[in-house]
Parts: C-alpha cells; structure tokens; sequence
C-alpha cells in the first residue's frame, strides 16, 4: 500500500487501517528530515493551500502552518474574526471565492460538526479537517497514536483511558476510531454527564473511578474541559471536578506500574492535570507537538500526492 | 515480456572489484570521503563495495550513510502513484568531505539531480563524485554523467535494465528486460 483510499482527511471514520499505517511509515521520514539542521524539502512547491480557521487555535495552526511550510507549499491563512464572514457571508461562498485564487488543498477548523463534509461534497479541492465542532479532529488523533507506538512499538493490544469531557470532545470520538482501528482496548473516565449514553456502542468502556480506571491503563490521555461548548452546568464546581478527575502526582505514584501521561493541549493546570505531572518524565505532551508536525506533513504529502495535475 | 542477461555473476564481481581499485585510486584511505548510497537500490550496491574495500582491500572505518530523494524529486503529482519514500541514515558530517554517490542505474539523470538537492541539507561538501553500476547511454535528460560506470549499456527507452543482487534478489545478474 502506498497511497491513501480517500481524497481529502475528514475524520478517522473514514479511513482504514492501511491508510493510518501509511501515514505513520511516512511520519516517520518526515521526522527525520525534521530534525535535520535544513528542515525542508521541496516535494509541495507548487501547491497552494489555504488554512481556513473559523474557530481559534493556537497548536493546531501553528503545526499545519510549519508542517505546509516544510514541504515549501504556498500558504495562505484566513481567521474567522478578521474576515467579512462578519459581513454576512455563507461558508462556501467564502471559500469558493478563496478557491479561486486558485488554492489547491483546504486545511479547516469549523465550529459546526460536519462543515468539513459539507465543503467536500460542494468544492473542487482536497480537505483537511482539522477539527469541526464536537465532531472529529483527525491528525490530533493520529498524531497521539502515533506517540503511543513511538513508546511501546505498537498499538495494537494496550490499554489507552481518556479522560475528561468526553460529550464535547473531538479528541476523545477521533482517537477511539483510531485507537479501536489499529487494536488498543479504549476506556473513557470523566462525570457521568459529560460522558455519552451510547458510547459503549463504538466498542469502549466506561469507568467512573478515576483510580481504577488508571490502574487498567498503560496510557491516560487527559482532555481539557471545554467550557466553550457548555451551555448547561455539567458538574457542580471546577474545584469537585479536580477531585473526582483531576490527575496528580500523589495518585500517579499510588499505581503499581508507571503509566504514561498525554494531552492534547491547551492545558489547564490544576484542573484536569497538575503542573508537577505534566511536567514529569512520564508525560509526554512536547513528544506529542512533534510528533504534530510530522503527522501533518505526512497526510499533506500523502494527500497532495492524489491532487490531480492540471495539464496545460 | 523477454529478458536477457548483460552481465552474470562472474562479471558483475569483476566490474564490482575495478570500482573498488578506482575508488581507492583517487581516495586513498577514504579519511576525508564518504559513500552515499541512493535509497533504495544503490543501498545494496553500496554495501557490497563498502564490504569489498574493507575485506579485499583492507580500507578501514569507510562511513556509509544512505540518502532518500523521494521528497525531492521532480516527478510528484506526475506519477500515477504515490512515491515511496526509503528512510535517510546519514549519522556522520558531510561538510567539506568528498561524498561519493552510489546507484545502481543511471538512466534520465533525474535522481542524481534530486539527489544533489537533498544533500544540500546535510551540508556543503567539499565534492561529489557519481559512482554507478549501469550507465545507459544516450538517455539523459541531464547534463550528469558518472565518474565511474560498471558497465555502459546501450538501451531504448521501452527496454528497463534490472541489477540484482544476492542478499536482496538471490544472485548478482544484470537484466536488459524487453517489453
């Protein structure tokens, strides 16, 4: 297998095991080239694409735009709050109107769950979602899974938790695709109300201990509380939230074995995870960031690489 | 489909030891020159005269590294398929050594082109030299040439030249494959 079954990157949903295990095998070359002294190679250098943020992000972007860069594509970047969508314009009038500044491949942050489907079914260019509401965030996922086979050499057969806000987390819907796709076992922990009714139907279990939940896992994935997305009191303080669910040192330290920590960022310390356990040897959140770049160098190579070619 | 052998074993091992004695004729002791072997076929070709100037020649601590141009060449998008790429090892410095490249087919010259691209990442080196096994004739597209061939052959362009090698293809043959 050396190319991807889809077009554009809209969930995990949609893609399948080889494709997953592609990307990584590319990552893996692109990490490299990463970590020379030149970080760059030409392979995208006549390749527009356009990074569509409709909702903020800092991480994300960040890696898209140095993971674009590195391959020497053209980048253009479009943020919700400076633009005249303000003005009253529809989403696929404004990127139809990008697209014809002749833009080849689309990156895109939505608040709306499902735009980046949406936009692939109206438009002529390859799509990367890069998170759509409470719907999925594919690279953050394959980006995590491909920090858990950088640790233990495989994925398939560990125990991964997630922890946290499960209901408005993308994070947490994209990596039990993902993680279930290439044969960990998935728990979830986090308050009863923040975790879905059915979830147990995507073949992950459920786990309101947090203590017994960690002592199942080889990896605990803690999510930020998204505050955001809440219209509704799911717990009753920040405070009994950090009790419950918040990882620490001293319950990390009461384990028999030594788990590794991961986050997918922003973090916020001393709610969902202390400063003194992010910041240990057993968390790996800069390994993830990394890892980020190479993640999406390798889905926009890969993707690019399927572009049709305009002859003329 | 019809193939015919342009050079068998006993040949190729000869053709194998005059790189080895030219190599040694303009490098010495390879203190100051690396071998680059071009991901992925000129990798086995690399490690066979690396063997062959350590154990025939008694060459000592000749650095080996292996260089993938899939990101750097000029064909993406123009394959019907995706590229795929071979890892890059080069643990070693390459600025201000002489580097000698290693393939096994020089054809279009297009690899060696994208190859002295990706090196550039690596540093500036003092020199490079293009050892290749098989020269074809009278098909480049560019002005590169090897500074030392195997064997020339003359091949049209419908006609592929196949190298193959023990510890990959079970024995050392040259191929001239006819479609």
């Amino acid at each position: 297998m050396s190319e991807l079954s889809v077009k554009h990157l809209l969930g995990i949903k949609y893609i399948n095991e080889n494709d997953i295990n592609l990307i990584f095998k590319t990552a893996d070359h692109f990490k490299e080239v990463i970590n020379r002294s030149i970080k760059k190679v030409p392979s995208l250098r006549d390749i527009t694409i356009a990074n569509l943020f409709f909702e903020n992000s800092t991480r994300t972007r960040l890696s898209f735009e140095l993971a674009e860069k590195r391959l020497s594509a053209d980048v253009v970047n479009f943020s919700a709050s400076s633009s005249s969508l303000n003005k009253g314009e529809t989403l696929i009038d404004t990127v139809n109107n990008i697209l014809s500044m002749k833009v080849d491949m689309v990156v895109m942050r939505h608040s709306n769950p499902g735009a980046s489907i949406f936009l692939s079914k109206h438009i002529n260019a390859s799509i990367i979602n890069a998170g759509d509401g409470a719907h999925e965030h594919p690279t953050q996922a394959l980006l995590d899974c491909y920090s858990i086979k950088e640790q233990f050499g495989e994925v398939a057969g560990k125990n991964i938790l997630i922890v946290g806000d499960i209901l408005h987390s993308r994070v947490a819907l994209s990596n039990i695709f993902a993680l279930k796709k290439l044969g960990a076992n998935v728990k979830v922990c986090g308050p009863k109300t923040l975790i879905p009714k059915h979830i147990s139907s995507l073949g992950v279990t459920v786990e309101l201990n947090l203590k017994k939940a960690l002592e199942w896992c080889d990896v605990a994935n803690m999510l930020r509380v998204q505050n955001e997305r809440m219209d509704i009191s799911y717990f009753p303080t920040t405070r009994e939230y950090t009790q419950q669910f918040g990882l620490n040192k001293k319950i990390l330290d009461s384990l028999d074995k030594e788990i590794i920590v991961m986050h997918p960022g922003p973090i916020n310390r001393g709610v969902e995870i202390t400063s003194d356990v992010a910041d240990s040897s057993q968390a790996i959140i800069l390994n993830q960031v990394e890892n980020g770049v190479a993640i999406r160098m390798a889905v926009l190579y890969l993707l690019a690489s399927k572009l049709q070619r305009n002859e003329n | 489909m019809s193939q015919k052998v342009l050079l068998n074993a006993t040949e190729v091992n000869i053709a194998l030891h005059r790189l080895a004695c030219q190599l040694i004729e303009n490098h010495d002791t390879f203190s100051e020159t690396v071998l680059i072997g071009i991901q992925p076929r000129g990798v086995f070709l690399a490690e066979r005269i690396k063997l062959l100037l350590e154990t025939t020649y008694k060459v000592k601590n000749i650095e080996l590294g292996y260089l993938d141009i899939t990101f750097y060449r000029d064909d993406f998008r123009r394959n019907e398929k995706t590229i795929k790429a071979s890892s890059t090892n080069i643990d070693f410095i390459i600025e201000n050594k002489k580097v000698v490249f290693v393939d096994d087919v020089l054809y279009t010259g297009r690899s060696i082109r994208a190859a002295l691209t990706a090196i550039q990442t690596f540093g500036r080196p003092l020199e490079i030299e293009l050892l290749t096994f098989i020269d074809r004739r009278f098909s480049r597209h560019l002005p590169i040439q090897p500074d030392y061939r195997g064997r020339q052959v003359d091949a049209i362009n419908n006609e592929k030249v196949k190298v193959c090698w023990k510890e990959n293809d079970g024995l050392d043959a040259v191929y001239l494959i006819k479609n």
